[in-house]
């Protein structure tokens, strides 16, 4: 009984991270070519849900909505490359920091104005709808299973992208020293016209997937970039393999925290007080866990500058 | 050697591969200026920074005053009694050269853990700075922004903070770097005046301030200390002649 | 933003108004606001938003102590709000409705806080000690909303507002005015003793080059720690206060777009001046209060229906003016009044 739970747990710990992960990629990518704080990063994944979710509506084609979503992601990506976040690269964070805050309390009223407060609802595209049995009468949901195939391909993708090309050399250089590259006679500009963009696009291909299985709805983008933002500092800024492992470790920690902190603290307390606890001390895990991680590495676990 | 005030005893520091500072000993006397000179790159400043505990080191022991102080921070040095200076320049610009003094006076006066009295009225502290920085001849600029100063006044304000902290030692990192002849006439007088007063370990490039002023020379080169000696010996030690000094004049 | 500290010369004189006396004029006005206000029509109504003002007035100063004079990028600050509002809240709840208990626990439970997470958060440096004074704030946000006895995400009614010695001092809406203001005196008059004392020189000196200021032998760290745990004490006066001009406690006291806008109000007003944060949450909150109407005002043209929906949705051109203020406001309000005052 605990042991398939703990499985089904573990899933959607996972799932959750990978999600995590496609948005962290983009934002300590950014942040570590850069050295720019991006807090729309989050709206960024709220944007691609609410494209899929009107695309989908249009077309009726869960497929063909994503499609059309992605594009339409690193477009909006580069605009607001463009209009804003290019005259911010040679200010301080505390200028990024506020500028991106506008950003975020523009484009969560946007969508309120263009689409209502209301929830969206996304429907599972039909091939992937259903249950599956995973494990001696454990079900579990079709489309959560293809969220971390997607989450996984991309992560894949991400890495030869990142080790194997000219572009992702030098994204790599410039994490490391962005000085050297731009010394280098490469463009600077477009390099980080390019990375912006694609880490647009994946926090809007993230936003796009969790769509059907979450409410789509103004201001969802801003606690997950929170939980975004933890997993680049426990990882370490700049470097993608840490964002990998940290999303992965916050997702699961959040995951299954919740379900067993109220269960693990039984051995120690009466029932109710154990349960009332667990569900204080759950939300609060992961944190907890950050400070730790920070305290005795303070530059988190896999540092990409020197 | 207990009589050194200063004992470096085979310090190490390396970066990966690269051996900067290799088992490095050297002992400074009460009361000597002491200088320390090599090409670029022999890692003279790194020496320094170790010394006064901006960086750690990889083995080896620094001992000051008889104590081991190889493992403390740079701020508790200080309070020990070795103060240093940097060689690119490094005050407080948006602070009057007086208040920049005064910060080091105040650094040994007292708590700094008062909440209430306004620092910069607090005439014990400015007395004492503005007499620092008449030793260095800065008294009629005590009253302009720091960042408003000539190049050559900020290497003089740097001494005068490095005095303010009344250090046992005082770590010199080129004060003439990037100086016009005026002012470095003017910071070499300084260094005169303060000779004998405190041990001074002075890193300079200017070979006529050096052999002017220094009581003893250590010569570095990659990272190896190849001899210490008086500025005559130094002068015609073959050694350092072919290492380091070559066909330059060596008057 | 954070440019070098300007250093005035003192001994200027121009003819006209000169910014020393910007925080006369300023508490000068919220005196005298309580005599004017019953000329306006709507005394309750302006009163209670000057409380509002003077209330966030405290937060942004108690951030302006550490982000102006420390260059500490805190992200997290509303979390101290958090602390101070349901301090009142949670002891209400048991029965101790009176502030001179309230208060002190509220302060003690902020320095606590400030002095555990601080020292964690001051061993990272820039991008890092934003991060993690921001999931600091979230962390202590998810508490509140997980507290079941005390409301979880919907918060709690408070029975009243605090007692004061066993009286109801704050009870009329005017007592509480005058209660707020002589916080925001008393705060403003202690931040500004410290920025100018030993201490303060020693904070604003490891801002602007903590290298040096080792090399004398100070060490940064603890009296960044000091500056953040005063700084979160002051904040957690201002929670207290919001409990109670609210009558009202939830976690979306210390959400971290609440920490956002602290922020927003400090280099709105200007960084490092203390009364500068006063004015730029002043002006924030009167934006975010009168910018519905001012749409709905100059929409005139439009139909009605729209001229509506535009009001209603105003934080679509709240957003834009915060992010035209970062590019092209450089220096804050306090910044614009010295270049006018020099130019």
């Amino acid at each position: 009984m605990t042991t398939t739970l703990l499985l089904v747990q573990a899933l959607n710990g996972i799932q959750f991270g990978l999600i995590l992960f496609l948005i962290a990629a983009g934002l300590t990518l950014v942040f570590g070519v850069m050295d720019f704080i991006n807090l729309a990063h989050g709206v960024q994944y709220m944007v691609g849900a609410y494209l899929v979710a009107a695309f989908s509506a249009w077309t009726g084609n869960f497929a063909l909505a994503l499609l059309l979503a992605l594009p339409t992601a690193l477009a909006f990506g580069l605009l607001l490359e463009v209009l804003i976040f290019r005259h911010l690269y040679d200010r301080d964070h505390l200028d990024q920091v506020l500028a991106t805050f506008g950003v975020i309390v523009f484009l969560n009223q946007a969508v309120k104005f263009v689409w209502g407060a209301a929830p969206l609802n996304v429907p599972v595209p039909e091939i992937l709808s259903g249950s599956v049995e995973i494990a001696n009468g454990l079900l579990y949901p079709v489309y959560r299973l293809a969220i971390i195939a997607a989450g996984l391909t991309v992560a894949g993708l991400l890495y030869v992208l990142v080790s194997h090309t000219r572009v992702g050399m030098l994204v790599r250089a410039g994490a490391t020293n962005a000085q050297m590259v731009s010394a280098l006679g490469v463009n600077i500009q477009r390099l980080f016209m390019v990375v912006f963009g694609f880490g647009a696009m994946l926090a809007g291909f993230a936003g796009a997937m969790v769509a059907p299985i979450l409410s789509v709805e103004p201001g969802m983008g801003d606690n997950i970039l929170i939980l975004a933002f933890v997993v680049i500092v426990i990882g370490g800024v700049g470097s993608i393999r840490g964002a990998f492992l940290a999303a992965l470790l916050i997702g699961l920690v959040d995951t299954v925290g919740r379900t067993f902190a109220p269960n693990l603290l039984r051995i120690f307390l009466d029932p109710a007080t154990a349960s009332q606890t667990g569900r204080a001390i759950a939300p609060m895990l992961i944190y907890i866990f950050m400070a730790a991680v920070l305290f005795f590495r303070p530059s988190g676990l896999f540092p990409a500058k020197r | 050697m207990a009589e050194n005030l200063l004992d470096i005893r085979n310090l190490k520091k390396t970066y990966g591969a690269l051996v900067v500072t290799d088992d490095v000993s050297l002992g400074v006397r009460p009361g000597e200026l002491h200088a320390i000179i090599g090409p670029n790159g022999a890692g003279k400043t790194t020496l320094i920074h170790q010394i006064s505990g901006m960086l750690g080191s990889n083995s080896g022991q620094i001992l000051f005053d008889g104590q081991d102080i190889t493992r403390l921070p740079m701020h508790q040095r200080v309070r020990l009694g070795l103060a240093r200076s940097f060689q690119i320049t490094s005050v407080l610009p948006g602070f009057s050269a007086l208040e920049n003094v005064a910060m080091a006076v105040q650094a040994r006066s007292g708590s700094s853990f008062r909440f209430f009295g306004n620092a910069t009225r607090e005439d014990g502290l400015n007395e004492q700075a503005l007499e620092c920085l008449s030793l260095v001849g800065l008294a009629t600029r005590a009253r302009v922004p720091a960042g408003l100063l000539s190049h050559g006044e900020k290497r003089q304000l740097e001494l005068a903070i490095g005095l303010a902290t009344k250090p046992k030692l005082l770590l010199l990192d080129e004060p003439l770097a990037g100086t016009g002849h005026d002012d470095s006439q003017r910071v070499v007088e300084t260094l005169k005046r303060l000779k004998g007063q405190m041990t001074i370990v002075l890193i300079e490039h200017d070979m006529d301030a050096v052999f002017s002023l220094a009581d003893r020379v250590s010569v570095l080169v990659y990272g190896r200390l190849i001899a210490t000696d008086t500025p005559e010996r130094i002068r015609a030690n073959p050694e350092v002649r072919a290492a380091y000094l070559g066909e330059e004049e060596m008057v | 933003m954070t440019e070098l500290a300007q250093t005035q010369p003192v001994s200027v004189r121009s003819p006209g108004w000169r910014p020393e006396l910007v925080p006369i004029v300023l508490f000068a006005a919220f005196a005298a606001a309580p005599l004017l206000a019953p000329a306006s029509g709507a005394e309750g109504y302006v009163l209670s938003l000057l409380t509002r003002v003077m209330i966030f007035g405290i937060a942004a100063m108690s951030l302006d102590l550490i982000l102006g004079y420390g260059a500490l990028v805190s992200f997290g600050h509303a979390a101290f709000l958090g602390i101070g509002a349901y301090a009142v809240g949670i002891l209400a709840s048991h029965g101790i409705e009176d502030a001179l208990i309230q208060v002190p626990v509220a302060l003690i439970g902020s320095a606590l806080f400030a002095l555990v997470t601080g020292a964690i958060s001051l061993r990272t440096k820039g991008v890092y000690f934003i991060m993690i004074t921001l999931a600091f704030g979230q962390m202590l946000f998810f508490l509140a909303t997980s507290l079941a006895a005390y409301g979880g995400d919907d918060g709690m009614t408070l029975p009243s507002r605090s007692l004061v010695g066993g009286f109801p001092l704050l009870k009329s809406d005017a007592a509480f005015y005058w209660v707020s203001l002589l916080c925001l005196f008393g705060s403003y008059a202690f931040s500004r003793s410290v920025v100018a004392s030993r201490f303060g020189r020693v904070l604003r000196g490891a801002k602007e080059n903590p290298a040096r200021m080792e090399a004398i032998g100070f060490h940064p760290f603890r009296y960044q720690l000091a500056a953040y745990v005063i700084s979160g004490m002051i904040a957690g006066l201002a929670g207290c206060l919001m409990a109670n001009q609210a009558e009202f406690v939830s976690p979306a006291f210390m959400t971290w777009q609440r920490s956002g806008e602290l922020i927003f109000m400090v280099v709105l007003g200007g960084l490092g001046s203390l009364h500068g944060a006063i004015i730029g949450a002043a002006l924030f909150l009167l934006l975010e209060e009168f910018l519905p109407e001012i749409l709905h005002g100059a929409s005139f043209m439009m139909d009605d229906a729209f001229r509506s929906h535009l009001a209603e949705n105003w934080k679509m051109v709240f957003g834009p003016i915060l992010i035209l203020i970062v590019l092209f406001a450089r220096g804050g309000i306090m910044g614009l009044l010295r270049r006018g005052r020099h130019g």
